[in-house]
């Protein structure tokens, strides 16, 4: 674990050091570049108002990503079962990631206020395509053969999908999974962006427009931690959904 | 004479391919097994041989012709045959008792039931103690014999069996050839196993079928008398060898024709 996390804290120290180096030694202004030791020292003035901007963005996070996961499970599973289905619903997919959400993101203000739903909404159009096209092609990718045993077994469509299909496309699942993950961060905080009552995108917002370069800069490092625990998260439940997976992968490499 | 356990009567196979070809590959396939017999198939690469299990598993339909089991047409039912295919298939979300049982659970019988009934066999299997490793901690022995009891468990009138040593090293497979024919004596499995291995198939059967290049038909029907239990030291007596050599000239012939089509420049 320390050799895996070594590396890139170093690089990220090395950038540190070198950008307060930069910061101090040509005297720029901090409302055009702060030095990363001012960027820490205000944001931890900042801090109880920093903390109340993420636990909304943490908890549009959370529900966004809950409703594309289940809009991405119902899709990918309708999907599997038919094929005439699938030729109607795979280009509406694809479709729909053609949509620009810089442009569709105040339209929805419009259409649904300052509240959560447009979040909601933006998190879910941005991460549900990954979990869906990575559910999809994980029942494909399993092993024909497999299949003929489980038929040979006298298995009908449904027991071979969660004797076999299912548990194939796990492994798929939980990469897609990490993929959506950041993206449902970057997501909350550009909705939050566009408009908001509260929330990390907001705060940032107002901070460039009251020139606090500094303060912008916190809640960016901030919203980084957010999505690097989510996305360490992510390992942790698929130690525990699919244990037998990593196990699987380590013998195989000898 | 008493009913043969299977029979295949005139089974043909032609596959549809994309437009508008088609690929002939089983022609007018037909040979019976007695209960209890044991019966090898061997026949060039790519002839068919697992097509033909296939249909009798109902995996596939046939062009024409029937599958019959106790004298009833079964063609394309699933319940008769236990299959077991070409790989070992052992899904590691699953222990290996859950792997064994899975066949039963299928069929709907309850898993504290299902788990039970096999886990009866794994003393027989050599497998007592790793009921609940997961199958990438095994040999590929066992793993093979695992895939084994998982096609037994199930009961069924006949098993079918894709070359199941195909993937072991050569000392593995003689081990696994001798536990085999060793739990055969005292078992009145009817089976059918496709093999390339043609010392395989005289140690085990008791009749070894012999399939053509594509289309493929049956070239030869052997009844091998040897007297069971059988030692491997048979495998150097003048009958084994009489065997082996009706069989590899046979089967080199068809072997030749199959290369001829694969790759028509080189013959
Ligand atoms: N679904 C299919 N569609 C079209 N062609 C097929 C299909 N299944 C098998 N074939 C063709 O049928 C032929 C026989 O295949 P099969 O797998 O039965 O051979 P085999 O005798 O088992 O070969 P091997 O010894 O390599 O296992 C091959 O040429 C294969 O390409
Ligand atoms: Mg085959």
């Amino acid at each position: 674990m320390v050799a895996i996390a070594l590396p890139p804290i170093v690089i990220v120290l090395v950038v540190l050091i070198a950008w307060q180096i930069i910061a101090t030694a040509t005297g720029t202004k901090p409302t055009v570049l702060p030095s990363p030791l001012r960027i820490i020292q205000q944001g931890w003035i900042a801090r109880d108002t920093i903390w109340l901007n993420t636990v909304p963005t943490l908890q549009e996070t959370a529900i966004g990503f809950a409703v594309s996961l289940a809009v991405g499970w119902i899709l990918a599973i309708i999907i599997d079962f038919s094929p005439l289905l699938r030729r109607a619903l795979l280009p509406l997919l694809v479709a729909s990631q053609t949509i620009p959400v810089i442009a569709l993101a105040p339209l929805l203000i419009i259409w649904f206020g300052f509240g959560l739903l447009p979040k909601v909404l933006v998190i879910a159009l941005v991460t549900f395509f990954p979990v869906a096209v990575g559910l999809i092609d994980g029942f494909n990718s399993t092993d024909r053969e497999a299949t003929n045993l489980l038929r040979s077994m006298g298995a009908n469509r449904w027991k071979q999908f969660t004797y076999v299909r299912l548990p194939s496309a796990l492994p798929a699942f939980f990469t897609a999974l990490r993929i959506g993950i950041t993206y449902a961060v970057t997501g909350a905080i550009f909705a939050e962006y566009v408009g908001a009552i509260n929330g990390l995108g907001i705060y940032m917002s107002m901070m460039k427009n009251s020139f606090r370069t500094d303060l912008v800069l916190a809640a960016v490092f901030v919203t980084a931690a957010v999505s690097i625990c989510l996305f360490l998260l992510t390992f942790v439940v698929e130690r525990l959904i699919i244990p037998w997976h990593s196990k699987e992968r380590r013998s195989r490499r000898g | 004479m008493v009913e043969p356990k299977i029979e295949l009567r005139n089974l043909a196979k032609t596959f549809q391919l994309a437009q508008g070809q088609s690929r002939h590959v089983v022609d007018n396939v037909s040979f019976s097994a007695q209960p209890g017999e044991f019966v090898a198939v061997i026949g060039p690469s790519g002839c068919g041989k697992s097509t033909m299990f296939n249909i009798m598993a109902g995996l596939e339909t046939p062009t024409s012709g029937e599958v019959l089991v106790d004298g009833k047409v079964v063609t394309g039912e699933s319940e008769h045959f236990a299959y077991m295919p070409q790989k070992d298939l052992l899904f590691p979300w699953r222990t290996i008792l859950e792997n064994t049982a899975l066949g039963l659970e299928v069929r709907g019988m309850k898993k504290k039931e299902a788990r039970a009934k096999a886990a009866d066999l794994f003393a027989t299997f050599g497998l007592a103690g790793f009921e609940n490793a997961h199958p990438f901690e095994l040999s590929g022995g066992m793993r093979q014999r695992a895939a084994l009891l998982r096609t037994v468990v199930q009961s069924r009138d006949v098993l079918l069996l894709d070359e199941p040593f195909g993937a072991l090293d050569s000392l593995t497979r003689l081990e696994m050839q001798s536990w085999l024919q060793g739990v055969w004596s005292e078992n009145s499995w009817t089976a059918v196993l496709i093999t390339h291995d043609i010392r395989e198939a005289i140690y085990l059967a008791d009749r070894v079928i012999v399939l053509s290049a594509r289309p493929t038909t049956v070239r030869l029907d052997i009844k091998i008398d040897l007297p069971r239990p059988r030692e491997v030291g048979m495998i150097t007596t003048p009958q084994f060898a009489d065997y082996e050599k009706e069989l590899i000239d046979t089967l080199h012939e068809e072997s030749r024709k199959a290369m001829a089509q694969q790759m028509p420049t080189a013959v």
